[in-house]
């Protein structure tokens, strides 16, 4: 039992073929029980969104990241630090709206589409729509609202993958209800 | 050199774990109620702190002292609020904090699906590498006196 013990000299490397088809697997099976790509869209956007308020703690306690005083350093973290760590490539920051607020991440090579080829029957199936629920729960639990959804996919026939990123507001942390 | 006890919240203020070691004076009031006093206060210290500075802050709140314990603080970016009283003789524990969140927080029970995350904890497996860990502590020894 030394699951907890050493984490700094544990970090546990796994095979990314394995996280790949277990991810295809998943979304096949999904295809199969939702009728429509709108319906699988939504699952995966929720199971990341599930897997995105986990993961925030493991990130913040792995990597000693503090809070970021902007967006432009939140967009940092996420293209160097978190897909480095956890899908081992580093998107590139661009198209910054000029208020600031929104930018794009365009991956060279998405990992989770490695061996995939959309069928014509699934057109509208944002494949790796789970990404984006992953986000949006990640930052929701640093108190940042973002609106995250995919604005061009190379399995659509896109020349790229860009995620498109929306910061909407601030969550304020409140005192709970019933103290005075 | 002792540790009295510590306190795990969460960003909406909710108690998530209390245990105690070495406390000889208890608040008299109802846990419930000694946890809202807990939060409140550090909600307080912390607009506190963040008003009162003069220069733009780092960690903000780390600690305070009174003539006979030590508060420790430590916050993480998502919220989760730890809380410990020692006696005087430790300066910062803030190390230790930072373990018992990245080590046993995150192990035990955020990677651990079955476990609710924002109520109270129900770990046994939590509980009682916490105590191991606490116990262990250089600075964990309450004198019988």
């Amino acid at each position: 039992m030394s699951r907890q013990s050493n984490r700094t000299t544990d970090n546990k490397k796994m095979n990314s073929e394995l996280f790949t088809l277990t991810y295809g697997a998943l979304v096949t099976q999904l295809c199969k029980d939702y009728e429509n790509d709108e319906e699988v869209n939504k699952q995966l956007d929720k199971m990341g969104y599930n897997i995105g308020v986990r993961l925030i703690e493991d990130f913040l306690a792995r990597s000693s990241v503090g809070r970021c005083q902007d967006f432009r350093e939140t967009a940092d973290v996420i293209a160097k630090v978190a897909f480095k760590m956890y899908l081992g490539i580093t998107p590139s920051v661009t198209n910054w709206s000029p208020a600031g607020d929104e930018f794009s991440l365009i991956l060279e090579n998405n990992p989770l589409v490695d061996f995939v080829e959309l069928p014509d029957n699934h057109s509208t199936l944002i494949y790796s729509n789970l990404l984006c629920g992953v986000l949006r729960g990640a930052l929701e639990m640093v108190q940042m609202a973002v609106d995250v959804r995919f604005a061009q996919d190379t399995l659509r026939g896109d020349n790229v993958t860009e995620i498109r990123m929306k910061f909407i507001k601030r969550i304020e942390e409140n005192l709970p209800a019933g103290d005075e | 050199m002792t540790v009295h006890n510590l306190y795990i919240f969460d960003r909406n203020g909710t108690c998530l774990y209390y245990n105690e070691w070495n406390r000889k004076k208890q608040a008299g009031i109802s846990k419930e109620e000694e946890f809202k006093l807990m939060y409140g206060m550090l909600f307080s210290i912390r607009s506190f702190v963040s008003k009162m500075s003069p220069l733009d802050m780092k960690d903000g709140f780390l600690s305070f002292q009174t003539s006979r314990y030590r508060l420790h603080y430590y916050e993480t970016p998502t919220g989760l609020k730890f809380v410990l009283n020692t006696d005087l003789s430790v300066g910062s524990a803030r190390d230790t904090l930072q373990h018992i969140y990245s080590n046993l927080y995150v192990e035990l029970l955020v990677k651990n699906p079955v476990c609710v995350l924002g109520q109270s904890l129900e770990s046994e497996l939590f509980s009682s590498r916490l105590d191991a860990f606490i116990r262990g502590l250089p600075y964990y020894s309450p004198r019988a006196a």
